[in-house]
Parts: structure tokens; sequence; C-alpha cells
């Protein structure tokens, strides 16, 4: 197929048209016998007309999937540490610093050190945490809020909150990210410590396990033995555990084992 | 996915016949898929013939001893390498469909997987996002879903920072997305779209891309128009997407073919695309055009196809929304730059795509049904005899050419004389009933407005060419009222 050469340098040109002709129609065209008379066509989703460009397309993606997944080469370079105090880290990749980086050091609580996935999360655990000002509003109006971007509720309390994550947004009854804050009475052996280190806002750098929380609501001290099991609402079943009595991190996988 | 370097792609041990013939094979699946309406389908997502040919050199079958002694040793493991070794060697393993089955039926698996997942230890994060990417990719549903309590967190983690990570789990939920509609909708009410939303801001191409895909796949979801598509538009995404296609120094081929598909597949359900035409779509989407053209001009890089493709289909389909109306005063839609660039790209098409020819056509059929300014267009850059040059392709080029022909004499004057009575007689050669018809009606116009066009076609043997359909059901009133206009006039 030819192209006028002229057609590139127009392409290139500035925009505008000629003035298009005048348009000056007789009744009889497109009269029966002919029917002839300019259409917009549309074609829906599923549309025959649409299959080769569709399979061509996923011709593509099946191409690409089929390298995505596996851990790419890394330029290795000379081994570094960790800039950011307290931590000592050591890389030999940089993109290994970076997710390192952006996990452990970039949505840092500048009050207690925890760590957060998201800025987001960041600015709702500083507000329920360490915000008084906070503390006292939610004693007269719903100031918790979902902790699912985009949506705008606002509760009362964390425990309803939490109860809405649940029911309203489908998430896990023990989202890592919306622990209450354990009370002042310790309910598992030894966490006195860590306890009292948090209501001093100690400056340290979290010990791995540390879990993420966000809300900070006290929650009374169960007068359940061990603090294990305790009900959180008559809707979700008493077998979930938010947090109450089991230590934060892994250690105690275990531990929730059963609760599954 | 354009230029970028995935060191994991394995040597594929066989011929460039047998790569073709298999394409062929692979061409031929997606296709019965297609109209079985099961295109977005987990088992067509990987190539099923290049998994085989890598088994070899794919880990063992894990039993149940080893992958909790793997599970084990990632969680408790005192040796930071130690424990990203074994979450390593658990990876490969997930490779095979039957250590996925064992995985999942181990007691507390996945709680320690998305509890690693979760954990502090950034390079133990990266490798179990891994782990479950290979769990999402698997065909059977029992591992897909066993991946669902991740979600919430998957979800979370595209708030972050780390590119790659956010890129992996992207991958995730994109698998996890196709899988079934139960899936989905559990992904909905834990507000993929919002999140969605949040992360097409990120600066990354990678995850843009990745965006994009897994966007594609919601996108492409059954009951998208009902269920997707409405909160998708109520979003900011539309607005990103566009964004992300203005052409320009930052646009960026691998993302803009994602994002192109996505307004592909919103568009053509016709949910809102007067929200999308006001949001500046159609002047968007030209611009693209004319970027296009120029593109294919310049490079010979391999796959605008597949960015010419969805952008034809958006725009010719916008163009029938009434609002299009409204807006064609402005810029692009009159400009006739994009007819120029529409026949750079129809001849881009003849070579590297022809099966994509009747898009491009179809948005040819668009711009001038009612457009007097197109057709002059169509006129003045000369580019009737290049039209003519596809009617093999498709009997739309008629319907082009009767779009012009009607809109009166000043339009017929400038088709005649030239290549195209005998274009027209070629074609009433033809048995196919469709063309000849469109021919005919084309022929009524020209006599009507073009005087000396019937003297013309009578001294061409046009009578004989004509007297070939007199018994035709569909052609005959048709074809005698042409013999009576050519003879008496």
């Amino acid at each position: 197929m030819q192209l006028p050469p002229a057609l590139h340098a127009r392409l290139a040109g500035a925009p505008g048209s000629a003035e298009p002709l005048p348009v000056e129609r007789d009744p009889a065209a497109g009269t029966t016998p002919f029917s002839f008379a300019p259409r917009l066509v549309r074609f829906p989703r599923e549309h025959d007309f649409f299959e080769d460009g569709d399979v061509q397309r996923h011709l593509y993606l099946q191409d690409v999937l089929t390298q995505v997944g596996g851990a790419p080469e890394r330029p290795r370079v000379p081994e570094f540490t960790c800039q950011v105090a307290g931590c000592c880290q050591v890389f030999d990749a940089l993109e290994d610093y970076e997710h390192h980086y952006h996990a452990l050091h970039r949505n840092v609580c500048s009050f207690c050190k925890r760590a957060f996935p998201s800025g987001h999360l960041l600015d709702t655990h500083i507000l329920e945490w360490h915000d008084s000002l906070f503390q006292i509003l939610a004693e007269r109006q719903d100031m918790y809020q979902c902790l699912v971007e985009g949506c705008t509720e606002k509760f009362r309390t964390s425990r309803d909150r939490k109860e809405h994550l649940v029911m309203r947004h489908l998430y896990p009854a023990d989202f890592r990210f919306d622990k209450p804050r354990r009370s002042r009475g310790p309910a598992v052996p030894g966490a006195a410590e860590q306890v009292l280190a948090e209501a001093l806002g100690d400056d340290r750098v979290p010990s791995e396990g540390d879990a993420m929380e966000v809300c900070s609501e006290h929650v009374e001290p169960s007068p359940e033995p061990a603090g294990e099991r305790r009900a959180y609402s008559h809707r979700i079943p008493s077998t979930i555990c938010f947090g109450q009595g089991a230590s934060r991190g892994f250690k105690s996988a275990k531990k929730r084992n059963k609760h599954q | 996915m354009w230029s970028r370097q995935r060191g994991g792609l394995k040597p594929l041990r066989c011929g460039v016949e047998q790569l073709r013939c298999r394409r062929r094979e692979r061409e031929a699946a997606l296709r019965k898929a297609r109209r079985e309406q099961q295109l977005v389908s987990k088992r067509l997502l990987r190539d099923e013939a290049l998994e085989e040919a890598e088994e070899g050199c794919v880990a063992m079958i894990f039993g149940e001893a080893e992958i909790q002694q793997f599970l084990r040793l990632a969680q408790r493991g005192t040796e930071e390498k130690e424990r990203e070794g074994a979450l390593v060697s658990l990876r490969r393993g997930l490779q095979r469909p039957e250590t996925q089955q064992t995985f999942i039926r181990l007691e507390g698996s996945i709680r320690t997987l998305v509890g690693l997942l979760t954990s502090n230890q950034a390079l133990l994060q990266l490798e179990a996002a891994r782990c479950l990417h290979e769990l999402s990719h698997s065909e059977q549903s029992a591992v897909v879903e066993a991946c669902l309590p991740a979600t919430s967190y998957l979800l979370t983690y595209l708030s972050g920072h780390s590119s790659d990570f956010i890129e992996l789990c992207l991958y995730t939920l994109g698998n996890l997305i196709v899988e079934s509609e139960a899936v989905r909708r559990q992904l909905l009410p834990q507000g993929i779209v919002p999140a969605l939303a949040a992360c097409i801001q990120s600066p990354h191409l990678t995850v843009l891309e990745a965006l994009g895909y897994a966007l594609s796949q919601l996108l492409q979801a059954k009951e998208a128009p009902e269920k997707i598509i409405p909160s998708v538009l109520g979003s900011t995404l539309p607005q990103h997407m566009l964004q992300l296609l203005q052409p320009g120094p930052k646009l960026n081929l691998g993302v803009a073919v994602e994002f192109a598909w996505c307004l592909h597949y919103i568009i053509c359900s016709q949910v809102n695309n007067a929200l999308l035409i006001t949001q500046g779509a159609l002047s968007t989407l030209g611009l693209l055009l004319l970027d296009l053209a120029g593109a294919v001009q310049r490079t010979e890089d391999a796959g605008l196809e597949l960015l010419a493709c969805p952008v034809l289909r958006c725009l010719s389909n916008l163009l029938t929304e009434a609002a299009a109306e409204a807006v064609g005063g402005q810029l692009q839609l009159r400009d006739e730059r994009v007819v120029a660039a529409l026949f750079i790209l129809l001849q881009f098409l003849l070579q590297k795509q022809p099966s994509l020819l009747p898009e491009g056509l179809w948005l040819l059929n668009n711009l001038t049904a009612n457009s007097p300014s197109f057709c002059t267009s169509l006129l003045s850059l000369d580019l009737i005899e290049p039209l003519l040059h596809l009617l093999s392709v498709s009997n739309v080029v008629l319907t082009v050419l009767c779009n012009v022909a009607e809109k009166g004499p000043a339009y017929c004057q400038r088709l005649w004389p030239g290549p195209l009575l005998s274009s027209l007689l070629d074609t009433l050669a033809f048995s196919d009933t469709e063309v000849v018809g469109q021919s005919l009606e084309l022929l009524q116009l020209l006599f009507l407005y073009q005087p000396g066009a019937a003297q013309a076609f009578l001294q061409q043997s046009g009578l004989q060419a004509l007297q070939r359909h007199e018994e035709v059901a569909q052609l005959q009133d048709r074809v005698h009222a042409l013999q009576q206009t050519a003879l008496h006039g």
C-alpha cells in the first residue's frame, strides 16, 4: 500500500484541516431499493470482531508471565551496612537494601520506633497511640478510622473498627496491623518488661518479631486463665484470639495454629 | 516487560520450527477459549508446553517432612542467610504441583508463610512473597485459594514503597484475580480498587506495568460491568490511566499497553463512557494515535501493534457516544492529522499484523460517517487510492467510500475519475453478496451525484458486470435500478 509522500510530513506538521467541502444531499440517495446511510458502529465486549486482537494480547501476556516471579539476577556490590542508627544489616545488592530500608526504616514511628508497611498506617498509628488530643476526642466522638484505604467509616472504639474490618471488608480476624495495645496487666509471663518499655516509649530498635500494631486502645485485662481465649464479639467465633495474651511475632506461631 | 532484563528466563531447547508450531497451538487454544468465553483463565496464563520443557531443570518434589523443615528453618533459624536459603529452596519446590499440594495440606503452612510475609525481615518477606506467587500461579483451585488469607496483606503492601516487593504483590494479585469470581468477591470488599488507586501514583515503571496487568485482569472479569467497573470509574484510576497514556518523553510502552487495554475493557462495557470523555479520553487517545503513527515510522520497535489495537478500539467505541459529538469541536477530532496517522498505522498493520486491519478500518468508518471534515481530509490527503488497496481486506472500505460519496456532489467529484471505477468493477466480480451489495450502494450514489459516472460505467462493460447478479435475491432490485439509471439517466 503506497502512501502519498506528503503524508508523513503532514503528520509532523501543525494541527488543523482544510475547510470541509459543502454537503449537499439528494433526497433520492439511499432510498428503496437502496438503503445506505452512514452509521457509527460499536462493538460490545464479547463480540467476535475482537477475537484476533484479544488472542494476540493473551499470547503476549503468556510470554511475559513466564518471566515473572523468578528472582532476578542482581548485580552484586561490595558489602555495605545500613546507615540507619542502630541497624547493622549488611547487604551486597542495592535492591535488597532498598527493600530493607522501605520495610524497616521508611515508615517508622519516631515515638516508639515501630515500623509500618505504609505511610497511611504510620499516620493512623501515631494518631491513635501518641496523640493525647485524639484520646480526649475519642471519648466523645467516633475517631477510629477504618484501615482500608477509601473507606471513610469511623468508629467509637478500636473493637468496633475491628469488627467492621472483619465483617465488612472480610479482613482476617487476626490482621497483624490492627492489634490492640496490650493492657497494663501482662497475661504472658515475661511480657511485663516489654509492656513497661512500651509505656516509657523506650527508644530502641524494634526487635525481631515486633508486630506493627496500629491502635492503642487499652483492652481491659481478662479474668480468664492465661488470657488466651477472649470472646471479641458474639459474631466472631470465640476461638479467634486478638492478641490479648499472645506475644508479638511468630514465636507464638504454634499457639496460633490451634485457633485456625 | 519491554526492555527489562529478567535473568530468570530459561533457555529453550527447541528449534525455530518447533517454536512456530507451538505458537500456532497456543493461538488455537486461545481462540477456542475466547469462543467459550474462557479467555480469562488461569491455565492460559502460563505456556504449558514451555513448562514441560523445563521440567528437567526444576527442583524435585518435596514431601511433608522437607517442607516442614524449610518452614522451621525460615522461622527460627539463627543465621539470616540460612533462613533465606530455606525459603528459596521451598520456593523452587513450589514450582511443582505435587509440592504445592503437599504444602497446602500441611497444617499451619500458609499461616507460617503469611507470618514470614509480614515479618520484619525484609529479605524473608520477599522470598515469602515469591513463594506465594508460585502458589497463586497454580492451575489447581485449591492451591490458589489457599493464598486467600494473604490478600489483605498484599493489598496493604501496595501502599508501601519497595518497588520490587509491590510488583510481586501485584502479579500475585493478578493471578488470584483471574482464578475465580469467589476470589474477586473477597478482594473487592477488601478494598482492591482503592488500593490500586493509591498505588498507581508510584513513579516506578515496573510497578505501573504490574498494576496495569492486574487491573486489566480485574476489568476483564465476567461480572466486571456490574460489579467492578462502576467503582473503578468512581475512583481516581481513570484520570491516572489517562495521564499515563499521554504521549511525550515520559510515555513508557509497556505501561501504556497495559492501561490502554484497561481502558478498552472499560469502554467496551459501556458503563459510563460519557464520564471518560469529560476526563479527556478522546483527546488523549487522539494524541496517542498521532504519537503511535510517528513511532511506527521511526523505530523497528517490536510490539507497537500491541498498543495500536486497544487505542483503535477505544477511539472507535468512544466516537459512538453522544458525548463525543459535544466534544467533537475540540482539537484532535477535526484534525486531519488523525486521518494521516490512521493510514500510516494501516500500512504498518498491513506488514505487521494484517488481522488487525479490520479494526483500523472500523475507526475510519466511525471517523468519516458523520464528519464532512474527515471525509474532506481523506480526499485532500489523497488517500482514496491507498484505501482502495485494502478492498480485499474488508468491506468496510466500501462503507467508508459510501460515507464520503453520500455527502454529495462536491465529494463525488473528487472521487472521480481515478481508480475507483475499475476497483468497483472488480468487486462486482466477487460472489460475496455483502461486498456486491455495498458496491451497488456506492454506484447509486456515484450515478446520482457525479455526471458522467454512469456513462463511464457503461463504457467499461458495467452492464455485464451487473448482469451476473440479476438473479440473486438480495441484489436483484438494486441491480435493476442501477441498470435503469445507467441506460436511461
